[in-house]
């Protein structure tokens, strides 16, 4: 066996986060609003069974952009811990702090561990409070550490671009359909500035209701429903072209 | 690998194991204590609460599940208002007699069950999958049941690819049945399903079929000493559920008393109830 160039750590470490970095780049973006009832998830996705956002517990939500196997697997581990917790508890101990915590544990072991490759993932936890107060939502990066964000966040290719156009637009105290429309706006701005129409077919849409009578509250947005939104938002938007402060009646 | 994986505080390689989509199999894997069916077995006859009755029947466009709410210790009342019918999923629900600590705890793991593997494929097990998950928990409460905390539930839902409610009773050795029509578990199904089996038509309105289950649980608990009936001065009455294709509804406490008072009322006429032709 012949002696391995020596690489420095800092160089060692670059590289990995560079590699991570490429492989959630590959993937589509994704965002994460908070509305007035809750948060909503928005994603492209093609395809109608392979989810990219999906419930871990009664108040949590999961989304996540990157290589596929990587986060369904760690979706699935969320699944468990956050069962298994609630299981030997109760259901209110079951918290998006803890899971986050989890999920960084496991990236940040698999990130710096030589002998196994980063994943290439980049994800978010969202846990919706029974009043606005109490949101959140964390982003976990690949290299195990965790972000706390406020109102909105996005992951994925293009995530710096949407997230500061985001970042400039979103408000609290969005309607759904307001939320659901920024969302879609920013999503359909490609890296050079052009916008592209993304049809409702490939849209992926998702939500954490704190309204809903059920205790769990997540719930998938799609077909009628889904158009709806979308058209309602529409008519808000030819009936007050200007911005204006109020928000238009659901 | 690491020695032991839970020292770092990542996810242990249990949770991350693909191909599982069942709690129970995950709970078997990394925690087989916390498995009710892998706890040592007392010595002796343990003496714990029993639920008493829960009846069941089926009506176009859904079935009622229904319950007492009286828990015994041998000739002791040991709770007045338990709570014995429960949601399994949004289309299903599980009553249960027998040992109560041992019957609370089932359901929550069954209902974890269900929820487990809808969140894990994104689609629901089917009704027969569900029955199907349901005895495999009772099998392995056998070691239990025959020192006496036997678990004896019954178990009903709508049928989304057939369309209608189905019944599903259980044996101690986790032996499964589909019942037509109507069924009752617990120590007052005797009179239980003999009051039904008169008073029981296919075409009931959902109405009547609550109707119904609450006169089986009257006349169960007429001449059952184990089942409770009606609590008029308590106010405790039977929890009454019903599951159509828009899911599982419990009556509220203002509907469940209003059935048990109308039925109360009749009975102060007519204590035997209502009477079937004779020919």
């Amino acid at each position: 066996m012949s002696t391995p160039f020596y690489v420095s750590p800092q160089q060692a470490m670059a590289d990995r986060a560079e590699y991570a970095r490429k492989g959630i780049a590959r993937g589509r973006s994704l965002v994460v609003l908070q509305y007035t009832d809750g948060i909503v998830f928005v994603g492209e996705n093609p395809s109608r069974a392979l989810h990219k956002f999906s419930e871990i517990y009664d108040r949590i939500g999961f989304a996540a952009a990157g290589k596929y196997n990587e986060y369904e697997n760690l979706r699935i581990g969320g699944v468990r811990y956050a069962d298994l917790r609630g299981y030997t508890y109760d259901r209110d101990d079951v918290t998006a702090r803890g899971l986050a915590n989890v999920y960084a544990q496991t990236l940040g072991t698999i990130f710096s561990s030589a002998g196994e490759k980063p994943y290439e993932v980049e994800l978010v936890v969202a846990e919706v409070g029974a009043e606005p107060e109490g949101d959140q939502i964390y982003r976990l990066p690949h290299d195990g550490s965790i972000v706390d964000e406020h109102g909105s966040v996005a992951v994925g290719g293009n995530a710096e671009q949407i997230s500061s156009y985001l970042d400039q637009r979103h408000r609290d105290g969005m309607s759904l359909a307001e939320a659901l429309k920024l969302a879609v706006q920013a999503l359909s701005r490609d890296t050079n500035g052009t916008e592209r129409e993304i049809p409702a077919e490939r849209l992926e849409v998702a939500v954490l209701d704190r309204t809903r009578p059920q205790q769990r509250k997540f719930k998938r947005i799609v077909g009628r429903q889904l158009s709806r939104l979308l058209e309602a938002d529409n008519a808000a938007v030819t009936k007050t072209d200007e911005p204006s402060d109020e928000a238009p009646e659901e | 690998m690491e020695a032991n994986p839970r020292s770092t505080g990542r996810l242990p390689a249990a949770f991350l194991t693909p191909g599982s989509s069942s709690f129970m199999d995950f709970l078997a894997d990394h925690s087989p204590e916390m498995l009710p069916g892998n706890r040592k077995l007392p010595e002796g006859i343990v003496e714990a609460p029993h639920g008493t009755t829960i009846v069941a029947a089926t009506f176009p466009g859904g079935v009622v599940l229904a319950g007492d709410r009286r828990a015994t210790m041998g000739n002791m009342i040991a709770q007045r208002d338990i709570e014995k019918v429960f949601p399994a999923d949004e289309y299903s629900a599980v009553g249960i007699a027998g040992t109560a600590g041992l019957a609370v705890e089932m359901v929550k793991l069954f209902q974890l069950e269900l929820e487990h593997f809808e969140k894990v494929e994104g689609a629901t097990l089917s009704l027969e999958g569900k029955a199907n998950r349901l005895s495999t928990m009772i099998r392995g409460n056998l070691g239990m049941a025959m020192q006496g905390l036997a678990v004896v539930p019954l178990f009903a839902g709508w049928d989304e690819s057939k369309e209608k409610g189905r019944i599903f009773s259980y044996d101690v050795t986790g032996g499964r049945s589909e019942e037509h029509g109507f069924a009752a578990t617990g120590s007052g199904s005797i009179f239980a399903r003999g009051s039904m089996k008169k008073l029981y038509r296919a075409d009931l309105t959902e109405e009547q079929a609550t109707t119904l289950v609450v006169q089986a649980l009257y006349d169960a608990a007429d001449d059952d000493s184990a089942t409770g009936g009606p609590d008029m001065a308590r106010r405790i009455f039977p929890i009454v559920t019903v599951i159509t294709d828009e899911g599982f509804r419990r009556l509220s406490e203002a509907e469940s008393s209003g059935l048990a008072r109308s039925v109360t009322e009749r009975r102060l006429e007519q204590p035997d109830g209502p009477r079937a032709a004779l020919l």
